[in-house]
């Protein structure tokens, strides 16, 4: 186990430094580079900004200045905002709350839904149930987020109006959980449709390999029920593989939450990046970028520790 | 070349029966054949749809303004301006469909070529390729896409580009792994005994091997790539007005909502139609091409 945490902990590493790699090459694509806020400044020379260059070390060698902003954000100087001068890295956990809570709102309702559509469909292989839920994922992948975000408002807010069109919790209300609960439960749900699709197929794809195995066969000879062989047999090992989906979705899940927090105006971590992406606020761009390319690490790195922890049969190779 | 003639003593039989099993196969496949149909005549609608209807895309009339869909009208309604809605529709279909193939194109190629040099060198050039892949992958795609659209001036070109150099990731690590698995196959050890060098081996080798699993990982890419371009767009920074594309008319769609619903519905519609009938299609196309049987 110690080795099979320590090369994988070698292994997030090794990607950390090319995610800053690639981070420090976009942050040299901003129009006009990182002086970009002091060019926009009125009345400001060109002699003021060559100086300013040579301050900041921009006119010095690509890897000298590559080190230099890694230590900052190893030291955790993230900059500050253009837009209000608070510290990057407290505007994005300002927000990044909301966007966990619905992430994680929306992967347990389409983790709940889709690993027993996927199981119901590798039972009954080939029925219509499982005809109709793979149709139905290829529809459910191809349809954009935001487009059925705006359908959900159109029927539920605008003419049921049973669900609030947007937002975390009713302004001035002060809010209280069922109104919380009342604002998240739409796009938890948008956010999940996708999931879903995507759960259940590869639990249908798990669930069928398991349930060709010869043990599972021992257990009908047995006698055990078939009830008793799906879900606590054949279940547990079917389930392996989705702890490392888990891991693996977490980029997806934030991108498909920045578009369901755009449809439902919900103050999370995408809502921030288009804000200063129009503000031309770079700094906490870069910072969200970078933060949500971290967390997918950590997402993997936990999802392969879990399923090594679970499953014996990891470690050894 | 030597070595050519020697490694191909059959060259001139054996292609055309390994098609037909393929075209059975996919012929079977109800989805993907409906997915070809409609892809084929969303790109006909498309291309000539503009040419034939009485509407103006571009003529603007203000009495006409919100028309709900009619048969006897315009069949798709109105918009804001007083346009018809479904020669709208196909004008920015045009681009749409249009970035699509273009950014499958970019980035199959690029993820072919960084896939088949991980595959067959292996060791370090692998290692540092495929590390690539990961870190870009850790990145959320469309976080990426957006600043870098946000950066640079878009166009449709640039869009495409960026479209495509943010999803090269998984055809590089389709192919990667193909790649792999057939390097140290006899024919390809064969190759290499005559003395094949490495880039024949791989352009004249290895890639027709891989030919299956990349034409359908294109063929998701295109439905990926429409998707991307609708998901940017809507959100701000894709392709700009007055260039009309499937996603910045739903941006546009958002704040009627309430009074013309119709606005939002046929785009998105047009987006699902679109995306779908290629993922149908890959769908197919894997079950027909699936390369293992026909290696075996």
């Amino acid at each position: 186990m110690a080795n099979f945490l320590f090369s994988r902990l070698l292994q997030s590493a090794a990607l950390l430094f090319l995610v800053s790699l690639i981070g420090f090459g976009i942050v040299h694509l901003a129009p006009g580079g990182p002086l970009a806020q002091f060019a926009l400044t009125p009345g400001i020379s060109q002699a003021d900004l060559a100086r300013m260059a040579h301050e900041m070390g921009l006119d010095r060698a690509l890897p000298i200045q590559y080190w230099e902003w890694l230590t900052r954000i190893l030291t955790g100087d993230w900059g500050r905002s253009y837009r209000d001068g608070r510290s990057v890295l407290d505007v994005i956990f300002g927000r990044l709350p909301a966007t966990l809570e619905l992430i994680l709102t929306g992967s347990f309702i389409a983790i709940i839904i889709g690993v027993w559509i996927g199981v119901m469909g590798a039972v009954k292989r080939y029925s219509i149930f499982d005809m109709l839920a793979t149709v139905g994922a290829m529809v459910a992948l191809s349809v954009p987020t935001f487009w059925f975000g705006l359908i959900v408002i159109y029927v539920f807010s605008v003419n049921l109006g049973w669900l609030p069109a947007g937002n975390r919790m009713t302004a001035g209300a002060g809010g209280g959980f069922l109104d919380f609960l009342h604002h998240l439960i739409a796009p938890a749900l948008v956010l999940a449709f996708v999931e879903v699709a995507i759960w259940s197929r590869y639990m249908r794809s798990s669930m069928l390999d398991v349930i060709s195995q010869d043990y599972i066969r021992t257990a009908r000879a047995k006698g055990v029920s078939e009830r008793s062989i799906l879900w606590r047999h054949a279940m547990r090992n079917a389930m392996l593989p989705m702890i490392a989906l888990a891991g693996v979705e977490l980029p997806a899940l934030l991108s498909g939450a920045l578009v369901t927090e755009t449809v439902f105006t919900w103050p999370g971590m995408g809502r921030l990046l288009l804000d200063s992406l129009g503000y031309r606020d770079y700094p906490v761009v870069m910072g969200i970028l970078m933060i949500s390319a971290i967390l997918a690490l950590l997402g993997n790195l936990l999802a392969d520790i879990a399923a090594a922890v679970v499953d014996p049969r990891i470690r050894l190779t | 070349m030597s070595f050519e003639t020697a490694l191909d003593p059959l060259s001139t039989s054996g292609s055309r029966p390994a098609g037909n099993r393929a075209w059975r196969r996919f012929r079977r496949h109800k989805l993907a054949v409906f997915g070809v149909v409609a892809i084929v005549v969303l790109l006909l609608a498309c291309a000539f749809g503009p040419l034939v209807t009485p509407f103006d895309p571009l003529r603007i009339d203000l009495r006409h303004r919100f028309a709900g869909p009619s048969f006897g009208g315009n069949l798709f309604g109105t918009d804001q301006l007083g346009r018809d809605l479904l020669v709208r529709l196909m004008m920015a279909g045009r681009i749409s469909l249009t970035i699509g193939l273009c950014a499958m194109v970019v980035s199959t190629a690029f993820g072919t070529l960084v896939g088949i040099m991980a595959g067959y060198y292996g060791g370090w050039t692998r290692v540092l390729l495929m590390r690539f892949v990961d870190a870009m992958l850790s990145f959320p795609q469309i976080f990426l896409l957006l600043v870098l659209a946000a950066f640079i001036q878009p166009s449709i070109v640039t869009i495409t580009l960026l479209i495509a150099a943010t999803t090269w990731m998984e055809v590089a690590r389709v192919v990667e792994g193909q790649i792999r698995s057939l390097r140290e196959r006899d024919f390809v050890l064969a190759a290499q005994a005559f003395g094949a060098p490495g880039r024949y081996v791989m352009m004249r080798e290895l890639l027709p091997n891989a030919a299956g699993p990349i034409i359908v990982a294109a063929t998701l890419a295109i439905a990926r790539a429409i998707l991307m371009e609708a998901y940017v767009s809507f959100l701000g920074y894709g392709v700009q007005a007055p260039t009309a594309s499937w996603g910045n008319m739903l941006n546009d769609a958002q704040q009627y909502l309430g009074s013309a619903p119709w606005l939002a519905i046929f785009p998105g519609l047009a987006i699902t139609l679109a995306v779908a009938s290629f993922n149908f299609a890959g769908d197919g196309l894997r079950d027909a091409l699936d390369a293992r049987g026909d290696l075996h």
